[in-house]
């Protein structure tokens, strides 16, 4: 295949994966919506007005990025994970293993689909959030970045997960116990300075973390971490991840006998 | 040329079967080829390793040419594959999933839009375009197969039981468009359980059992293989089969019986016989079907 082959290759994927997620609305985009609605009306809100300011943040403009970025996170990797593994469940899957686009340009087209729904939610959320408070934005670029590295890098773990995944039981076990405990504990709701200093090491070793950290940065211009150190650790952990996928597809893991 | 070549081929699955123990197999270009035997014989291995499906254990695979270990992209342009199972996305569109298939062949999509209406429309199902797959008939659904296995325009169309569960007017129509097809110069594989469709289309075969390929000849030759063959003979009047005796006669009713003939009995003879025998011929035909006679024969081998 050339470049112009790939491109159309690239921009089929993209489109079918476009197309579910509009189509299954009510699953996709409205659900998140709800749910990060609901943060901000019980812990920014309620539970909110009785917490202080942090770093001269309203409670609930401080919680903002985190839950926009909560959002991103567990929207790329669910879009990607349910997608793909209902290919290989329905054996559609083969149309693309029949067909001769390369191996990359799968990985690639569907971890666009999951960004697009990440940050489309991502975006929505911030939306909602309009309706609560004012959060300002200190510098898009880095807001930017770390939207799409973060997205990104959900969306290549979501096709690890369903390439790995055996049944519908697998791809609901690492969102479970490792994505949501990780982000929960990754500063979405406060800043790691108010914990003992064994627990901010601990919290250190978080890579969600460093997302909402930069994210954070982004809006208000303070960071718990390096907004250097995390934008090169997300892309090194994208290249990772794009290199495993890449690898496992190749070999035909989870995919041919 | 040689649209298939295929040298010693081997697939151990990882449960430890062995599907197949060193397959040789070469189809020239242009032909109509059947691949037969029993199930969980190789034939849908040997397939999917063709497709991509499956990765061969060792042997060498070719397709017109191209190493399916060195340039996989290019063996994967050369073919459209017709599956056993349907295997398209059940929301989709009739069709969208023949247009994206054409997507991931990188063909654009104007191109695409335009050639599935003419395949759609090849195939009687131009006026479900916009339905979803889920909500087509069984033979729709094959149809829906072949047309995106040739959305890519292949030099190599394989099937695997294509008109499995299919009515017989429509496999009959199915059969009149791949002849179609290989008759514009499309190579033709096809695996099938229906062994009268491989006597009515392919003009080679070849047999494989227990991951062997154990005969492979035109299909023609592997027919005269059969030394005899066995007729039900209807007749107008009353059965007297004493005069007939030397054939062996069996009586099935009043009116008809089975004589079994061998190549050395000609027909011409045979019915002179019957008519000094004073019977007056209704009609003849062949009891069962030659080639699943041939195919049990060499199985039993």
């Amino acid at each position: 295949m050339n470049t112009h082959q790939q491109y159309i290759a690239f921009s089929t994927i993209l489109r079918r994966e476009t197309i579910r997620i509009a189509r299954i609305w009510p699953q996709t985009l409205l659900p998140p919506v709800i749910t990060q609605t609901l943060y901000f009306v019980i812990f920014g809100k309620f539970i909110g007005r009785h917490i202080s300011d942090i770093n001269g943040v309203s409670y609930i403009a401080f919680i903002v990025p985190g839950l926009v970025m909560m959002a991103v996170i567990s929207n790329s990797f669910t879009n990607v994970v349910s997608s793909f593994f209902g290919t290989k469940f329905q054996r559609n899957v083969e149309e693309l293993l029949v067909s001769p686009t390369p191996n990359a340009v799968i990985v690639a087209g569907y971890m666009a689909g999951g960004m697009i729904r990440g940050i489309l939610v991502g975006f929505l959320v911030f939306a909602v959030s309009i309706f609560f408070t004012h959060p300002h934005i200190h510098n898009i670029a880095v807001v930017i970045t770390f939207i799409i590295l973060t997205s990104a890098l959900f969306s290549l773990g979501g096709f690890l997960n369903a390439i790995l995944a055996k049944s519908f039981d697998d791809i609901s076990i690492f969102p479970t116990f490792v994505l949501t405990p990780l982000t929960y504990l990754g500063g979405v709701f406060y800043s790691i300075h108010d914990l003992p200093p064994f627990w901010q090491k601990i919290s250190l070793l978080n890579p969600v973390l460093y997302m909402v950290n930069g994210f954070r940065f982004g809006f208000y211009g303070f960071s718990d971490v390096d907004i250097a150190l995390s934008i090169l650790m997300l892309a090194v952990l994208c290249a990772m991840l794009m290199a495993v996928n890449l690898r496992f597809l190749n070999q035909g893991t989870g995919l041919k006998q | 040329m040689s649209a298939i070549q295929i040298k010693n081929l081997t697939k151990t699955y990882k449960n430890g079967v062995q599907a197949l123990k060193g397959i040789d197999l070469e189809i020239k270009a242009g032909s109509f080829s059947a691949l037969l035997g029993a199930n969980g014989a190789g034939k849908t291995t040997i397939i999917s390793i063709l497709t991509g499906l499956v990765i061969k254990t060792s042997g060498e695979v070719k397709i017109f040419g191209y190493d399916l270990d060195k340039e996989p992209e290019m063996v994967r342009q050369q073919i459209g594959v017709v599956p056993q199972e349907f295997n398209f996305n059940v929301f989709e569109k009739t069709q969208d999933i023949v247009v994206t298939q054409a997507g991931y062949f990188g063909i654009d999509r104007k191109t695409a839009l335009k050639d599935s209406e003419e395949i759609l429309k090849r195939l009687n199902l131009w006026d479900k375009k916009n339905q979803t797959s889920r909500n087509l008939s069984g033979g729709m659904k094959r149809r829906l197969m072949i047309a995106r296995a040739l959305i890519n325009k292949p030099k190599l169309l394989i099937l695997d039981e294509p008109t499995a569960g299919v009515d017989v007017e429509l496999r009959y129509s199915m059969w009149d468009f791949l002849r179609e097809l290989n008759g514009q110069g499309t190579t033709i594989l096809l695996t099938t359980h229906y062994l009268e469709e491989v006597e009515q289309l392919c003009r080679d075969a070849a047999m494989i059992k227990n991951g062997r390929i154990i005969t492979r000849d035109k299909v023609s030759n592997l027919l005269r293989m059969i030394d005899q063959e066995t007729f039900v003979i209807g007749v107008e009047n009353e059965l007297k089969l004493e005069p007939l005796a030397r054939y062996q006669p069996k009586k099935v009713d009043d009116h008809s019986f089975e004589v079994v003939l061998s190549q050395k009995d000609h027909l011409n003879d045979f019915v002179a016989d019957l008519t000094r025998a004073g019977l007056v011929l209704h009609d003849i035909r062949p009891k069962g079907n030659r080639m699943e006679r041939l195919f049990l024969n060499i199985l039993k081998q």
